[in-house]
């Protein structure tokens, strides 16, 4: 089946065209993990991509989100318990002494809609939240946020408490925010830094596929 | 309105590298372009430095006051660095900013409350970031009034009302208006101060944005921006707007800009 109707209504936030064409393609037989990865995800791929260069903007961004959400919750009980495939799991969280959560917040949108499965710990994040969600939750990626260059050494911080605790070599380690450059990620040791919430996806696939 | 020009800041690349390498005369010339421009009030950030902003701070207000005879905006909640800039600071600093986050407000009630200075009063809470007025009005009054008992007088409060993106949720740029009104209603006497450009992050054509968005809030009562006075558009609508709130007598600072060729010739 051609889910390309679908993807189109995603990209542009068409939030009723997207629920009908979701529908359509269920009444069709198609089956929902094929509706979700060749007509959402593949969609907010695209935004994603245009989000990058620029040809596309936070406020369509989240309507493109939302619009998925709902065509995602339309599929849900079609999906037997545990049988949809998540492509990963992500813990993620703005560090200490930072309440900044909008950039935090895109990126944890776009991750969620290219398939991989997100805990979101929130705002003011200790390194020892940090430490204990790796643990509990055997992520594969950690991502953190700062927004102020104040808050940015929590990152370091956080990195250090992964190494104390014997966690550092079972998850990948990606960072972002305003203040937050490249060269800051390899001087703390982080794997990856993502500038905007399009190329964190990217990295993010990169990151898996290296395994 | 008065003026805070914000362009030395070290998460600017040319900033970055002048700094690192003590470039007086780059940093200078920077501090002069905009005090040319009509910066009241030069702001100086070396917040990406880290640990080396204690030195590069006061570095900073030296390097700066050398160029420019006018008092600095010292960006940092960082009160080790502060009080090294305020001690070689001419005059009294703004310091941007005390908030109620717990450990921030503690730290820097100390300093502010006994030097000689002025203070920006950002509507940041312990647990969350604010999101309607009401909830900035509340965490302005509650600055307000903690920093006047430690012996500050409102005329030196500017209470920052937090500008957040519209993109994310277009009820923003209604909850700050209405805040700047309501605070200034509440407290007559206390200035309003924000950074304007961050109500047009994730959208295009921001510079536009961020000019109409100037003219609604110096509407709505605000007292102090901070911005790049070097952006002609920027100040020819400051100049448009100061005239249409009945605040440039005969018109006279509207047609002195017009006269100094800062209007485009479209405008």
């Amino acid at each position: 089946m051609d889910f390309t109707a679908l993807s189109e209504t995603v990209i542009k936030g068409n939030m009723d065209g997207a629920v009908q064409e979701t529908q359509k393609a269920l009444d069709a037989g198609s089956d929902p993990q094929q509706i979700l990865d060749q007509g959402l995800i593949a969609a907010m791929d695209v935004v994603g991509e245009k989000f990058s260069q620029g040809t596309m903007f936070v406020p369509q961004m989240l309507r493109s989100a939302k619009t998925m959400q709902a065509c995602v919750a339309l599929l849900k009980p079609q999906f037997q318990a545990g049988t949809v495939s998540s492509k990963g799991k992500i813990v993620m969280g703005t560090v200490k002494g930072d309440l900044h959560d909008i950039g935090k917040n895109l990126v944890a949108m776009m991750l969620e809609g290219a398939g991989f499965t997100i805990v979101d710990l929130g705002v003011d994040v200790a390194p020892e939240a940090f430490v204990k969600a790796v643990a509990d939750e055997s992520p594969q990626i950690l991502g953190m946020s700062a927004l102020l260059s104040t808050t940015m050494p929590s990152m370091k911080a956080t990195i250090e408490a992964l190494k104390q605790a014997g966690h550092r070599d079972k998850v990948k380690v990606m960072i972002g925010g305003a203040p937050v450059t490249s060269q800051f990620a390899k001087e703390i040791g982080a794997d990856r830094y993502a500038p905007d919430a399009g190329s964190a996806v990217s990295e993010v696939k990169g990151m898996m596929a290296a395994g | 309105m008065i003026i805070v020009g914000e362009k030395i800041n070290t998460s600017r690349k040319a900033i970055a590298e002048a700094v690192g390498k003590k470039d007086a005369a780059a940093v200078q010339a920077v501090a002069r372009a905009q005090a040319d421009a009509g910066a009241q009030y030069i702001d100086v950030n070396a917040g990406t430095f880290l640990e080396q902003e204690k030195v590069l701070l006061p570095w900073l207000v030296e390097t700066v006051q050398e160029a420019v005879d006018a008092p600095l905006c010292l960006d940092s909640p960082n009160p080790e660095a502060l009080k090294e800039a305020m001690a070689v600071h001419k005059g009294r600093p703004l310091i941007n900013s005390i908030s109620l986050e717990k450990d921030r407000y503690d730290a820097l009630l100390p300093v502010v409350a006994e030097n000689p200075c002025q203070v920006v009063a950002l509507c940041m809470a312990q647990a969350a970031m604010p999101t309607t007025a009401d909830e900035r009005i509340a965490v302005g009054a509650e600055l307000i009034e903690k920093l006047t008992s430690a012996g500050m007088a409102l005329e030196d409060i500017f209470v920052d009302p937090l500008v957040q993106p519209v993109s994310v949720d277009v009820r923003m740029g209604p909850a700050v208006l209405a805040a700047i009104a309501g605070i200034g209603e509440r407290f007559p006497g206390v200035g309003t101060i924000c950074g304007l450009s961050n109500i047009s992050f994730g959208l295009p054509a921001r510079r536009l944005i961020n000019r109409h968005f100037l003219g609604l809030a110096l509407s709505h009562g605000l007292s102090a921006a901070i911005c790049d006075p070097t952006d002609a558009e920027f100040m020819s609508a400051l100049a448009a707007v100061n005239m249409l709130l009945g605040r440039d007598e005969y018109c006279v600072e509207f047609i002195d800009a017009y006269e100094k060729g800062l209007f485009s010739k479209h405008a």
